[in-house]
């Protein structure tokens, strides 16, 4: 089916160099930006409790719907929950899901696209599993698979793992497929390497760079999806404060207090963005055709 | 064409027996017992092995497969755990709003990406082109639903120009049921409308610089004529291909988008049946919409050669 083609890199891709940071992000102001986003997000993320927030579940049925006040900066919810420490605590669900989602993503995807170039009697039926799970529309298979495993934010890594799998793995099967070209590869496989040998110590190291890049993706779609689903009541449970959870609880009042939608909505958007302008950084560094750092 | 077309289904069939066994297997992830759970915490003994029944969970795995695809062949998707209505009447019944939708995204999409690519094309690092890059990664990092609750907030809530939530069959009148329609699919269509445009710029960019491309300049035909008659036709397959493989991607929003706006679809229905643990709906909803992105690409293949008679494999 035409799920992405896999398009053979015409040169050898450049390996991640990420010896120098310093020096990738100042020829990247873009991945700069992003990088600087992201770790504001996680130190506000990580240091919640110490930023002036009080308990994000505490219940105050006087305060509710409080505006912004001293007390309140963003104000309440329709519980009387503090805004501002809900939005604070929110980003550590997302962040979460996003990290852990990425890394299993990467991981299994590696692994079966690795597999899937290197052994080619399993190649058509592991593509064609990959194919059939790509053909799910992402969310509806995330939907099905909440539906049955129940709520808690381990059961939304898994399904947005799921979802990201074929993708990493279709990438990577492609970008092994042109790295199998090259010299060096064929001399490893002339000189009596095993088939082990040659993936993890001859090919993975190519792989590097690729696999930053759609863990990028990967993060990004994973804080995507689990506010989708805490949105629609499929993901994480109720009780903890995600940013797709305020924004869930929000939707009955979006007309009277829009805020309890548009707050985490900035928050979630501007991590989300972060990463994508991270990631959209890495992929320029990368690519062969623009010649260099820049 | 005919072994071509015949191929291209022959290819599709195992993608759609993926399909179907992950949606099969999917229950026996259900922690503990799936008639448990799918019945409820305050179910009777009794109540629970009806589910039991009724999802055929009592016979082993390979004969429940066997007679889950026979029935699917046969147009029966089960029947609701909640209302005990065959599934797909229940889809039946949500079908209209779901499908305006999609076609009306799809449409706009289209008429919005490709002109936008072709635009960004024509003056690479132009205004288009800047435009296309600010609204590609804004429209990657804002959520579907954000989208449609900011414009429904701007545009409804306080402009007054179309209506705040809820659907208008066609039966109503064109007008009100294109307008109640208008901000879900703008909603929908931003990410789409972005990841067209910027295939149609890689696309048209690479057209562009054949020597035919400069023969017609050099006949002295006008820039947009060249753009759009000599460029796009042989720059569609890509973006063809992505139009087709989007379509997934805005099924999925469609399902969360309905719930923004309360237009009582499909994603409506789906919601639903996930408070309800309505396994065998949520089951027929996924496989159905995996089914319609299957032959949305089978379509999209076959219209390749349509628009370039090379293709002959």
């Amino acid at each position: 089916m035409t799920a992405i083609p896999a398009v053979p890199l015409p040169v050898r891709p450049r390996r991640l160099d990420l010896s120098r940071p310093i020096g990738f992000l100042r020829d990247h102001p873009g991945a700069a930006a992003g990088a600087g986003l992201l770790t504001l997000m996680l130190l506000i993320s990580v240091l919640a409790p110490v930023l002036g927030t009080i308990d994000p579940r505490a219940l105050s049925i006087s305060d509710r719907l409080a505006g912004p006040s001293s007390e309140h900066i963003f104000g309440t919810d329709q519980l009387g929950r503090d805004l501002y420490s809900r939005v604070l605590y929110g980003g550590r669900v997302s962040l979460t899901v996003g990290f852990f989602a990425a890394l299993l993503s990467c991981i299994a995807g590696t692994l079966v696209g690795l597999i899937s170039a290197s052994f080619r009697m399993l190649d058509g039926l592991m593509m064609r599993i990959m194919d059939g799970l790509m053909s799910i529309p992402a969310i509806l298979l995330a939907i099905a698979l909440m539906a049955v495993a129940g709520a808690s934010v381990q059961n939304v890594i898994l399904a947005v793992t799921v979802v990201e799998t074929p993708r990493v793995a279709r990438m990577v099967r492609g970008v092994v497929l042109s790295l199998r070209e090259l010299p060096y590869v064929e001399a490893a496989i002339a000189s009596g390497s095993t088939s082990i040998q040659i993936m993890f110590r001859h090919l993975l190291p190519g792989l590097t760079g690729p696999i930053a890049v759609q863990a990028t993706f990967c993060w990004a779609a994973a804080m995507l999806i689990e506010a989708a689903l805490s949105f629609i009541g499929a993901g994480t449970p109720p009780s903890i404060p995600s940013w797709g959870n305020i924004m869930s609880d929000g939707k009955a009042l979006w007309q009277i207090k829009p805020e309890l939608i548009f707050l985490p909505a900035v928050f979630l958007s501007a991590t989300v963005l972060g990463v994508n302008l991270l990631g959209d950084g890495l992929r320029r560094a990368l690519d062969p055709k623009s010649g260099g750092g820049k | 064409m005919l072994s071509y077309t015949l191929r291209r289904i022959l290819m599709a069939i195992p993608v759609v027996g993926v399909v179907a066994v992950v949606i099969f297997s999917l229950l026996y992830f259900t922690p503990g017992d799936p008639a448990l759970v799918l019945a409820g915490e305050q179910a009777t003994p009794a109540e629970v092995e009806q589910v039991r029944a009724s999802l055929g969970l009592d016979k082993p795995p390979y004969i429940r497969f066997v007679g889950w695809v026979g029935n699917i062949l046969q147009g029966d998707l089960g029947s609701s755990i909640f209302t005990r209505q065959p599934v797909t009447y229940m889809i039946g019944q949500r079908l209209e709003p779901t499908l305006s939708l999609v076609v009306f995204a799809v449409l706009l999409s289209i008429a919005c990406g490709i002109p936008f690519g072709v635009a960004a094309a024509s003056r690479p690092g132009g205004v288009a082109d800047r435009a296309l890059t600010a609204v590609t990664v804004v429209g990657f990092s804002i959520p579907v639903f954000v989208a449609g609750y900011a414009l429904a907030f701007v545009f409804a809530s306080k402009l007054h120009w179309l209506p705040v939530q809820g659907f208008r069959p066609m039966s109503d009148g064109i007008l009100p049921f294109l307008r109640s329609l208008t901000l879900p699919a703008i909603s929908l269509s931003i990410i789409y409308t972005a990841i067209i445009a910027a295939v149609t710029r890689t696309s048209m960019l690479e057209v562009l610089n054949q020597d035919y491309i400069r023969t017609a300049t050099a006949k002295g035909l006008g820039p947009t004529y060249i753009l759009f008659r000599h460029a796009l036709k042989n720059a569609s397959i890509p973006v063809i291909t992505v139009i087709g493989s989007g379509i997934a991607t805005l099924i999925g929003g469609a399902v969360i988008i309905e719930n923004v706006f309360a237009l009582p679809g499909v994603g409506r229905l789906t919601v639903d049946a996930i408070s309800h643990r309505d396994y065998p709906v949520i089951q027929g909803v996924v496989l159905l919409s995996s089914a319609a992105y299957v032959m949305v690409n089978l379509a999209v293949d076959l219209a390749y050669t349509v628009l370039d008679p090379r293709i002959r494999y």
